[in-house]
């Protein structure tokens, strides 16, 4: 008869320490990524899309835009390259409220891990997909034309800037994906930060070119001040004031919905 | 510790709907509680809160001797959870399922692989441990979220519906796995609609409706809430049957029920043996033959109906009349 009594060698009521905290996280991680991996169609589509805004602003409508002092392939695709990384954020809403919903967050909330370790592997497999998007995306727009032009330490401190700016974000997707908790609402929902940050900014054509009530948003908006930088950094111009900035806003949109998704996540209820 | 489970006045509200309303229900170490009742009763809200996902408004509920306020962290090691709302994950395989759970409760490595392959013997899903959920049946299903809730050894087992929607072979199987943990010693606390199951699977019965506790105690003791017990006489030849009716109806506690199909009279009676005898030696001496005579508890389902009034499935549940109806 086997023994059914607890094992305190085995299961331990004692504080969580930080390896055992890692621990969960990198369990979580692997799961989150062997659904990733056995989902090939949603990556799939997470790439279409920056794909298709790509080859149109390259192709179609590029032609029509002039941005004084670069050529408009190497204007725009850095910003397309934080579109890669945004739009497959959303899919961290999608998969939150999936869990949500089916009954996974309460399992895991059941058990002695850490909860914060739910979270966190859940961003760190999101960061993964980002990191093969963004990879994907580099690769197109090198072969639709864009070139880097300056030092290759210039040229890598822009793509961390841009995958930084990815997982702060993939924080307010986390929270979206708990606070709607309907999978299809979270799809719904997570579209609108992102059109909004990605279509009201620097991306696609220059600030000065919008009317005169947007500006000052479109202007100091996260994702236009970190398009700005990374710019810079691609075209080994004088690195604009605002790369600080766009640290700051990083950090700041990652400790302020780190701290709302974890307390939805505490609460969570389906 | 002589109780596994405490539950002291709980409340927690939904909105306007109060979920659960000063419930209080104690589980012995060892034993198994079945909380009975029909979709809405409170069940799931309880289970919740003693499983440490859901905070009480006010009461207290102790698990394992600790409190679910304090000492969220330590019941977890101690709990597992199986149903309806906890689940397992559909792209994954059953082992990976299983391994992952046995990482989250801090086992070694070299601890949950073999603790996962017993608990995929056990349920016999070793054949389907290397593929993924999304390939399993219902009943497989149910079978793998048993064993990761059990990864963790853990002596005090919730169970939510675990046999909603699993017909009837597959849910015995449960049952039989189900007991085999009672066997061993583990505490269960399992939530259903099915009387059946119920009285088949535990040692005390609590009965909600509309998130309060309506009547607890053993199957015995709610039927005894009916009051008596049922007398059932089953006569060989059917031409016989209105005679036995006769012999016998000054026993009864109420009007009898003839049915002639099964040529069988039932009757509700007071008493126990004593009317069973009496009965017994009133056919014999008419020189009536009988094929069965015996007394029977009512079911539960007679029980349900009369402490809240409606049964247990919803379908057959109190319908609401219809505000604008004014045909008769």
């Amino acid at each position: 008869m086997p023994d059914l009594a607890l094992d305190p060698d085995l299961v331990s009521a004692a504080p969580v320490t930080l390896g055992l905290a890692v621990r969960d996280m990198k369990g979580i991680t692997k799961r989150n990524l062997l659904r990733i991996i056995r989902t090939p169609q949603l990556l799939f589509m997470t790439l279409v899309q920056p794909t298709i805004i790509l080859l149109l602003f390259r192709y179609v409508l590029g032609g029509a835009i002039r941005v004084p002092g670069l050529d408009y392939v190497d204007y725009v695709v850095p910003g397309i390259f934080l579109e890669a990384v945004l739009i497959g954020g959303m899919t961290t809403a999608l998969a939150l409220a999936t869990d949500l919903q089916a009954g996974m967050i309460d399992r895991f909330r059941s058990l002695p891990m850490t909860r914060s370790a739910f979270l966190i592997g859940r961003t760190l497999a999101d960061l993964c997909r980002a990191v093969l998007a963004l990879a994907f995306i580099i690769g197109l727009g090198l072969l639709v034309g864009f070139r880097f032009h300056s030092s290759p330490g210039a040229c890598l401190a822009g793509i961390a800037l841009i995958v930084g700016f990815g997982y702060a974000f993939t924080w307010v997707y986390a929270a979206i994906g708990l606070a709607v908790k309907d999978p299809q609402t979270a799809q719904m929902t997570s579209i609108l930060p992102m059109f909004i940050l990605f279509f009201a900014s620097s991306a696609l054509v220059p600030v000065s070119t919008m009317p005169g009530w947007l500006q000052p948003f479109a202007q100091n908006q996260p994702a236009s001040v970190t398009i700005d930088s990374v710019r810079a950094l691609f075209e080994g111009g004088p690195v604009y004031h605002d790369l600080w900035q766009a640290v700051l806003w990083c950090l700041g949109i990652f400790v302020v919905f780190f701290t709302i998704s974890l307390t939805l996540y505490r609460r969570a209820t389906a | 510790m002589d109780s596994a489970i405490e539950v002291e006045h709980v409340s927690k509200r939904f909105g306007a709907t109060l979920a659960l309303d000063d419930v209080s229900l104690v589980v012995g170490s060892g034993k198994v509680l079945a909380l009975l009742g029909p979709n809405g009763a409170g069940k799931t809200t309880l289970v919740r809160v003693l499983t440490t996902l859901l905070r009480p408004d006010s009461g207290r509920a102790r698990v394992g001797g600790f409190d679910v306020d304090t000492d969220a962290r330590t019941i977890r090691t101690l709990i597992g959870l199986a149903g309806q709302y906890a689940t397992v994950d559909e792209l994954l395989t059953g082992r990976e399922n299983l391994e992952l759970v046995g990482l989250l409760y801090h086992l070694p490595r070299s601890e949950y692989e073999r603790r996962a392959q017993e608990a995929l013997e056990r349920m016999t899903l070793v054949d389907a441990g290397d593929k993924p959920v999304k390939t399993y049946s219902g009943g497989m299903r149910r079978r793998l979220d048993l064993a990761a809730s059990l990864i963790g050894r853990p002596p005090i087992l919730f169970l939510d519906e675990p046999t909603t929607g699993l017909d009837p072979r597959t849910r015995n199987d449960l049952w039989a796995l189900i007991e085999e943990l009672v066997a061993e010693g583990t505490t269960v606390l399992l939530t259903t609609q099915y009387m059946e199951e119920a009285e088949h699977l535990a040692h005390r019965i609590v009965v909600m409706d509309s998130g309060r506790v309506v009547a607890q105690g053993t199957a015995d003791e709610l039927k005894d809430h009916l009051g008596g017990n049922v007398l059932e006489v089953q006569v060989v030849d059917r031409v016989d049957l209105d005679k036995a009716a006769a012999l016998i109806v000054g026993l009864a506690g109420g009007p009898p029920r003839v049915d002639p199909d099964l040529r069988q009279i039932s009757f509700p009676i007071d008493g126990g043996a004593n009317v069973l005898i009496a009965a017994g030696r009133a056919l014999g001496d008419a020189g009536i033959d009988v094929e069965d005579l015996g007394i029977r508890r009512p079911s539960l389902d007679e029980v349900f109906l009369s402490l809240t009034g409606h049964t247990t499935t919803p379908q057959s549940g109190r319908t609401a009349p219809a505000t604008g109806d004014t045909h008769a």
